[in-house]
């Protein structure tokens, strides 16, 4: 059965970036649907799709709404993560630079389902050509009557806002990013309570990443069950957004049933760059670990790439040929935690900065054989030791270089340094 | 390398921006047109410290691209909140600099993806072309470059941010006609 792509179907339609075009390819009808249901209903609609959360951590979307404390006064809140900062990850930017209204339909009907009357769009501050894309969509869907004080002539009320981060990795982290849209420096908070009971300003908050928002309208207007029919099992559902990226012929987003084989994927992207030879991928951007060839045919989705020792998590798959370093490549991902860190938690603050050290002096030629243990320990000393995921994705590369590719390692000690040719600028430092 | 710093600032970085306003008791401000533009943003949330990042954003354009000591204290000022307290955000985001920088930045995004198409060499060419390291200032207050985490372009890498525009798919020849063409 050919799959009919559907996150993706407006990109390359620009028309679809107002209001009116948008409609005319069916646009804002989930949105109109949603609000002649009761909100329970739309929940339920959610739940029953069983779609997992977009943004890595495969959270169930519709559970994740259902927490939203019922028949509170209190204002209520979605907050849109589109502070999309996992290396290898481009996804959401394509969804808010080519169908921005397809984003405020999800979010609309989110606030519909939890009684939230605001939406903050938190997006990463590099991001200004997206950002300035959604300030558009957003204006012209006030005129348009989608957004302000009765969206669609309804008694509903909703605002979207753009809020513009400004370059942090940890203000992806859901409490991170709290921190950040009140005005603080983006480190986590310690869960419980979490964000559904006290979330932005204290109230009730549901926070949803930009392509699980994008499911939402599809859900709405197809229904749950066609939902449910695309994928690999009950658990792994909905059309799903590939980025992939490094090695490859033609490296883009690919929009596929959600457990397409990575194989399938990398022939959609032209298979291996200049014909290279497969050495190993990521599955899911930089705090995932580690895959080898063997795992060619591993169905991308989340269940399956868990059993295979790695994660789904924002499915941004980073391809590298037999040139590349191994140890070059995981201490790059190192060094970008180590930098990422807020420094709030020791364990994450002191180990992504040893793993980074001790990666640098293998690739050196300067490590010792005692280094290398204590490299192989410090990822279980972080990973489940602190207030939120850094740490563990940080453990995660590390842990599977050592473990799955340590003859890689070993070549560094047997050759005095990288027996590999590359460049030499960050080596000049 | 990093952390290498320009030593001086550019001659025209640190002035006031155009119509900056002081007030009474001469604490630096934002000129009334950008106060506008923030009590505007002020309102779009429940607890007013919210504006604190996009009052940086604001700052940081009208005072030139970075934010001196003067600009900190205008955004503490406008938002009602400690220096310190501004400092500590400003600190934390690698958006905003405490440093000056150049009249356009150049931020090369070198995280896995960019690294394996080449990140390394559009480096290199830019140490070469502008001769200053990272975050230090060509002589001329032109240009300024660091390295940078993944800027979410990696089906164009290498690739790079220079101020709010991206410019993809760069190779040595590229990175030189783009410096050519800045002003």
């Amino acid at each position: 059965m050919a799959f009919e792509p559907v996150l993706t179907r407006n990109v390359g339609r620009p028309e679809a970036r107002t209001a009116a075009g948008y409609r005319k390819g069916g646009g804002y009808e989930a949105l109109a649907k949603a609000l002649k249901l009761e909100p329970d209903a739309v929940i339920e609609e959610v739940k029953a799709s069983g779609l997992r959360g977009r943004g890595g951590a495969g959270f169930p979307c519709g559970m994740k709404w259902g927490f939203i404390p019922k028949g509170s006064d209190k204002p209520k809140y979605i907050v849109c993560n589109a502070d999309e900062s996992e290396p290898g990850t481009f996804k959401d930017r394509l969804l808010m630079e080519h169908d921005p209204h397809l984003l405020i339909e999800g979010c609309a009907i989110a606030g519909w389902a939890v009684g939230a009357a605001t939406t903050y769009i938190y997006i990463r501050g590099e991001y200004t050509y997206a950002a300035n894309v959604l300030e558009e969509a957003i204006r012209d869907a006030y005129e348009e009557g989608v957004l302000g004080e009765k969206v669609l002539g309804s008694s509903f009320r909703h605002d979207v806002y753009v809020h513009r981060g400004a370059g942090a990795y940890i203000c992806g982290e859901e409490t991170g990013l709290l921190e950040s849209l009140e005005g603080k420096r983006g480190q986590p908070r310690v869960k419980p309570p979490f964000p559904a009971v006290i979330g932005a300003f204290g109230a009730p908050t549901v926070i949803n990443n930009v392509e699980t928002l994008c499911c939402v309208p599809g859900i709405l207007e197809r229904g749950a069950a066609w939902f449910k029919g695309i994928g690999t099992d009950e658990r792994n559902t909905g059309p799903k957004l590939y980025a992939i990226s490094g090695h490859v012929e033609r490296p883009g987003t690919y929009e596929f049933p959600i457990g397409v084989k990575f194989s399938e994927l990398l022939d959609a992207a032209g298979g291996m760059y200049r014909g290279g030879e497969l050495k190993a991928f990521i599955p899911g951007g930089a705090s995932a670990a580690i895959l080898g060839p063997e795992h060619r045919d591993l169905p991308l989705d989340f269940d399956q790439v868990a059993k295979a020792g790695s994660m789904l998590g924002s499915a941004a798959v980073m391809v590298m040929d037999d040139t590349v370093c191994l140890v070059r490549a995981t201490l790059r991902l190192a060094a970008f935690f180590n930098h990422e860190s807020c420094g709030q938690c020791t364990p994450c603050r002191e180990g992504t900065n040893w793993m980074d050290i001790l990666l640098a002096k293998i690739e050196a030629g300067r490590a010792t054989e005692a280094e290398l243990r204590v490299l192989s320990e410090v990822p279980d000393m972080i990973a489940g030791n602190c207030l939120c995921a850094l740490g563990d994705a940080a453990a995660g590369p590390v842990r599977s270089l050592v473990k799955s590719f340590l003859p890689e390692i070993e070549k560094h000690f047997e050759h005095g340094g990288c027996p590999y040719p590359h460049r030499r600028y960050f080596d000049a430092a | 390398m990093t952390d290498a710093r320009a030593s001086e600032a550019p001659s025209t970085a640190t002035t006031s921006p155009a119509g900056g306003a002081a007030t009474e008791d001469a604490r630096p401000a934002f000129p009334p047109e950008a106060r506008e533009r923030l009590a505007e943003i002020k309102r779009r949330y429940t607890q007013e410290k919210a504006a604190l990042i996009p009052a940086l954003h604001l700052a940081q354009e009208l005072w030139g691209g970075w934010l001196p000591e003067e600009a900190v204290l205008a955004v503490a000022n406008e938002m009602g909140l400690p220096a310190a307290e501004v400092w500590g955000v400003v600190s934390f985001y690698d958006l905003f600099h405490d440093r000056p920088v150049g009249r356009h930045r150049l931020r090369v995004c070198n995280n896995l993806p960019c690294q394996l198409r080449g990140a390394e060499e559009i480096l290199e060419v830019l140490h070469e072309e502008l001769g200053v390291g990272e975050g230090q200032v060509t002589p001329d207050g032109r240009c300024s470059f660091v390295h940078f985490e993944c800027l979410g372009s990696c089906d164009t890498a290498p690739m790079m941010m220079i101020d709010d525009r991206y410019e993809e798919n760069l190779t040595p020849e590229r990175v030189r006609e783009i410096l050519r063409g800045l002003d």
